[in-house]
């Protein structure tokens, strides 16, 4: 961040505080945006160690290295931390950064409720992390903690777990009221709705779903924590409650959050594309009018998740036909960048690369998604490694490489250094090729009949898990590049220009890399990069 | 000696386990009945209506990549939307999802037809074993995970049905239709053979329907498939089809086995027969949870060894073992176990790990249990 100083005292504008109180009391948009993303590569650290202690187990039938409770810890803080610790946040991060720079102002509407909404985090994450070490364990009945597993049955530790779930839905909630308040009033004039890059419009959208669905979570593990401490019997059967209520009101809030995690992705994606293609974005107000039917579709198809209950045939044939319709828009979504980079005049740098293995991967979790879909053929498929080897394929190489690609995007933009490119380059074949390894091979195990979740398996699952195994320390480690190649870019690198790429479009291009503290003090005209006179 | 030995063969498996197992099954079983070869249909078409999507989307998209790189010259065009293409791959996509959705639901409606079954079999779902009770008739048993915890723990090299074997499988008919009511007395299960293509979950509270016919005699084995706790990879499920003559003497023979166990309830057992039996029945049942060497798991499974409720008066033991602590994973063991492996197993807690808590007989537990 050094440059970054100099570059703010030598045009004379108020710059940040020094020492940690600028980290503590910090309202600016960049350092808010750094400080999330920060905390987001810690955390896809720490699960990332949980997922090979996991794999570690796996390698292997036989338990070897750690005991069935303890793994049962590990999958739950594993899924937890990746969701809410490092993908959610990464995403809000990169919209704090880059809003502000896409749509011309100074700042995100709501500067101090900013600051708060991160500084919850990390105790938030600190409490989760530490029922690890409490007697009886961390939470150890998977992310999804269905009851009563994770309530009459639940370890002492549970109340933790609520009270940091109330966190994080604090902290997201303020974030998406920030990220619409500033979208909505903070454009600079001249830019309409529809002139919006689409990172900004994806991001409108997911604020509104995690303002839709963050309170439904709250609500959810509410009702818990009165089943546990307060003699309710919202889910427990032998008070008259209802197991399966627990599910309806999870995957309420846990389907629309699936694309809270990916529709910013598709922001991302849909700027470095045509970037790279040196073309326009194809079909940009379907690409828009896509993202919002997928958002609306999210509330109506959550109990896909749930096909093996017992609902009625109408249920079942609702939730199939409804979820069978997501792939229209997604596939409205693929068919564009395709053509986008039709005739185009394609260069293939670190982020343009992470971009097409997007496009490819997460097309592939969406064929097995399309599968799942299907009721009939979900009672094989549920609850196996076909559905693991799925949600992470748009997971990992969806989500992650979305983010990975943005970093690397706009990394010179931040810190006025160009990334190492060959280094960035070797790290993008190392993880495609160990994503790949790690997860296709799933698919296969799943369908030959391996649970999730089990520490254990039978002796005709042992050759993919070994495979599988192996690609997860090589993804793992080959993180280790990204995180030597955005620290030395921080620190030095080649001078990086104001445009960056050549293909480069958009307002945060116009500033000085980096870019001064306060963006832009005065509202920049709007000109649209492509229309004549827009 | 046995950890060494464990450790050789923890390395030796390195080597041999892959080789052993090489199946490399890379996809669903059709399986064994109707309603599974239809769904292993229903799979493969929407498997290759994905591939052929994949095919043309992709081609396209390598196409662009290889052809129209800037560093073959490659210059860029000025299209960005056109109404039509874009109206045509929304239409496109519908037709092949409704194409779809056609024989998805006939075979849906197919598995909820639950009408006129032969047998009607209620399973239920305990933490971590299912039981199988045949409704009308007058058998009704546990089934639990057979395979050795030496095997487990790689002290012992693996047998064939590793993990997926019982000491009690569900025993049916071929060639009838089999119903299936399925309920859990704890947390969720969900019970899965996938030569069946039967997945329902077990829900406490709850009773939820499922149905199979199997043509042909043949064992058929699954696993829980919903997250149940600590040894939800340790519950597999066997069902072993007999056919209809077979399935009648198994039907006979339980009635007789059921007399047997009666007789020997009867009997006059010694503290060191008790023991001995305890000792299984303890391995079977109870050191999942309390461990084998009654540690326990802090925090989780209290500690059997040492303590006033193993050594004093026995009739508090005797009362927890029988009827379980609710909200606890502490199960009701009255009805799951019989009289003589109750006696010897709340013996053998009271007289192990340095516990002295004196014997407790058969005909005190049966006395209970008539209550």
């Amino acid at each position: 961040m050094g440059s970054l100083e100099q570059t703010v005292h030598s045009t004379g504008h108020h710059g940040p505080a020094s020492g940690i109180t600028r980290w503590l009391y910090t309202t600016n948009h960049k350092d808010i945006g750094t400080l999330y993303l920060i905390f987001s590569l810690t955390m896809f650290f720490i699960g990332g160690c949980m997922a090979l202690t996991i794999r570690a187990e796996l390698f292997q039938p036989g338990l070897q290295l750690v005991r069935p409770e303890f793994f049962n810890q590990m999958t739950t803080s594993h899924g937890l931390i990746m969701v809410f610790g490092a993908v959610m946040p990464a995403f809000v991060g990169l919209a704090n950064w880059l809003i502000p720079m896409m749509i011309g102002a100074p700042d995100m509407a709501l500067p101090r409720m900013n600051n708060w909404s991160f500084w919850i985090l990390p105790f938030a994450f600190f409490m989760m992390l530490s029922t690890l070490l409490m007697e009886g364990g961390g939470p150890n009945f998977g992310w999804t903690f269905y009851a009563p597993l994770s309530t009459t049955y639940a370890p002492p530790s549970v109340t933790f777990f609520i009270f940091a779930v109330h966190m994080m839905g604090i902290s997201s909630i303020m974030g998406a009221i920030n990220v619409i308040a500033t979208i909505l009033n903070m454009r600079t004039p001249g830019m309409k709705l529809m002139d919006m890059p689409l990172f900004v419009w994806t991001w409108l959208i997911t604020a509104f779903l995690l303002i839709a669905v963050m309170p439904v979570l709250a609500g959810v593990v509410t009702m818990m924590l009165m089943d546990i401490h307060f003699g309710t019997s919202f889910f427990d059967a032998a008070g008259g409650g209802d197991p399966v209520l627990f599910q309806h009101v999870f995957w309420f809030f846990g389907h629309p959050e699936v694309y809270i995690m990916i529709l910013p992705a598709f922001g991302v994606v849909s700027e470095i594309i045509p970037t790279f293609a040196r073309k326009r974005l194809f079909g940009y107000t379907s690409m828009v009018y896509a993202t919002a039917s997928i958002a609306i579709l999210s509330f109506i198809v959550w109990a896909h998740h749930m096909f093996a209950v017992g609902m009625p045939l109408a249920g079942e044939l609702f939730f199939m036909y409804t979820t069978m319709l997501i792939a229209v828009p997604t596939g409205v979504k693929v068919f564009n960048w395709v053509a986008t980079m039709f005739r185009g005049s394609m260069t293939f740098e670190t982020p343009m690369l992470f971009a097409l293995a997007f496009v490819v991967l997460f097309t592939i979790g969406g064929f097995s998604g399309l599968m799942l879909a299907i009721a009939p053929a979900d009672f094989q498929y549920h609850d196996t490694y076909f559905v693991v080897a799925h949600f992470h394929y748009v997971l990992v190489p969806g989500s992650v490489f979305a983010i990975m690609a943005a970093a690397y995007f706009w990394l010179p933009k931040w810190t006025g250094h160009m990334y190492n490119e060959s280094m960035g380059k070797l790290h993008f074949w190392l993880s495609f090729i160990g994503v790949n390894v790690t997860f296709f091979p799933m698919h296969f195990l799943g369908l030959a009949g391996m649970p999730r979740r089990i520490p254990d398996y039978a002796l005709q699952f042992a050759d993919f898990n070994m495979v599988a195994t192996f690609g997860a320390f090589l993804f793992g480690f080959s993180q280790l590049l990204f995180v030597y190649n955005v620290i030395s870019c921080i620190r030095s690198g080649k001078q990086a220009t104001d445009k960056v790429w050549e293909g480069s479009h958009g307002l945060e291009w116009t500033l000085p890399s980096p870019p001064p503290y306060h963006s832009f003090t005065e509202p920049p005209v709007f000109k649209h990069p492509y229309k004549e006179n827009g | 000696m046995i950890r060494r030995t464990g450790r050789v063969l923890f390395f030796a498996g390195l080597f041999y386990a892959p080789l052993v197992a090489a199946q490399w099954q890379v996809n669903l079983v059709e399986g064994a009945t109707e309603i599974s070869r239809s769904v292993y249909n229903l799979h493969m078409i929407i498997f290759y209506i994905c591939v052929a999507i994949a095919i043309v989307v992709f081609g396209v998209m390598f196409w662009s990549i290889i052809w129209h790189r800037k560093s073959r010259g490659a210059k860029a065009a000025h299209f960005h939307e056109s109404t039509w293409v874009e109206i045509i791959w929304t239409i496109v996509p519908v037709v092949i999802l409704v194409s779809m959705a056609v024989p998805a639901s006939t075979t849906l409606i197919q598995m909820y037809d639950k009408n006129s079954a032969d047998i009607d079999i209620q399973i239920t779902g305990y933490q971590w074993k299912w039981r199988y009770k045949y409704l009308n008739q007058d058998i009704d048993f546990f089934s639990s995970l057979a395979t050795p915890r030496e095997q487990i723990n790689n002290e012992q090299l693996k047998g064939e049905h590793y993990l997926l074997e019982v000491d009690n499988p569900l025993v049916i008919p071929a060639g009838k239709k089999v119903r299936f009511l399925l309920s859990s007395n704890d947390v969720i299960h969900s019970w899965w053979v996938p030569a069946l293509a039967v997945k329902k979950d077990a829900i406490p509270g709850f009773v939820n329907e499922s149905w199979t016919l199997v043509d042909e005699p043949g064992i058929y084995r699954g696993q829980c498939a919903e997250l149940c706790g600590r040894d939800h990879g340790f519950m597999p499920i066997v069902v072993d089809v007999k056919s209809p003559e077979d399935y009648q003497l198994w039907v006979a023979e339980q009635a007789s086995l059921k007399v047997a166990a009666a007789q020997s309830a009867q009997r006059e057992m010694s503290q060191t027969e008790l023991m001995t039996r305890g000792e299984q029945v303890y391995k079977a049942t109870c050191a999942a949870c309390h461990q084998q060497e009654g540690q326990g798991i802090p925090g989780v499974f209290p500690a059997l060894a040492g303590g006033q409720l193993m050594q004093g008066d026995p009739a508090e033991h005797i009362s927890i073992v029988l009827h379980g602590r609710s909200g606890t994973a502490m199960q009701a063991f009255g009805e799951q176990l019989n009289a003589v492996d109750l006696a010897s197993v709340i013996t053998y807690e009271r007289n192990s790990w340095g516990n002295q808590g004196g014997m407790v007989s058969v005909q005190q537990i049966s006395e209970l249990l008539k209550e």
